[in-house]
């Protein structure tokens, strides 16, 4: 199964072993991960998902990354839930023969992940809690793919 | 048809799911239909440009029929990542 969505944190070196496991054509592996950060004290977040759709939109993801690039494997971990400052949120790897497929399909992923799939940061910090907004930012990576 | 609801929009409305009984043509008539039940659906669709819709779980929009369709989802733009 290449893409999880789940409460449990996640291994990234026994994801990468299981990933590069049996195929010996693979010469990359990128590795992606995202961290709950604690600035402007932040203590933790509570990240809401739409069961069902969520993996869909991920596999979806996937799908196109592995239409853009010659990859040998991909794995999307996100987690949702209750998470800590410091945790880890999400787990892209992309496996290629060679680097540059890697590296950019796993750009395209968290790009189109930011943007695509159903997931609300709600933070908690010294104000209380609040719902993260959605960035301008995030939108123009999206866009730039085409 | 099943209607959900994600963060704030979950949040002012004041449950994530609800069965309706609807003859709505398209998102935006459900919209209408919701908005005038009461005064937490109107808070929770009072600025349309904050909110997302699925339709069976695909992206959608205002204009996209609802024939057929089974689940209906509301929410914010998303922040995941």
């Amino acid at each position: 199964m290449s893409v999880s969505v789940q409460q449990e944190d996640f291994d990234i070196a026994a994801e990468m072993a299981r990933l590069t496991a049996g195929d010996a054509d693979i010469g990359a592996v990128v590795s992606f991960t995202g961290l709950v950060r604690g600035t402007g004290g932040l203590t933790a977040m509570e990240l809401e998902h739409y069961p069902g759709m969520t993996e869909k939109a991920l596999e979806e993801i996937e799908a196109e990354a592995r239409a853009r690039w010659p990859l040998s494997a991909v794995r999307i971990i996100h987690r949702h839930g209750r998470l800590a400052t410091g945790d880890n949120i999400v787990l892209v790897l992309t496996a290629s023969r060679h680097r540059q497929a890697a590296f950019e399909a796993a750009e395209f992923v968290m790009d189109f992940l930011k943007t695509k799939a159903p997931f609300w940061k709600k933070e908690e910090g010294p104000e209380g809690a609040n719902w993260v907004d959605a960035r301008d930012s995030d939108d123009a990576a999206t866009e730039r793919w085409g | 048809m099943k209607v959900l609801y994600f963060a704030w929009m979950r949040e002012r409305v004041g449950h994530g799911s609800e069965e309706i009984e609807t003859a709505a043509a398209t998102v935006s008539d459900l919209v209408g239909e919701l908005t005038a039940r009461e005064e937490r659906y109107a808070a929770a669709f009072a600025d349309l440009s904050a909110v997302r819709v699925a339709v069976d779980q695909q992206q959608a929009d205002l204009s996209t029929p609802l024939a057929g369709a089974r689940e209906v989802a509301f929410f914010p733009p998303v922040t995941g990542g």
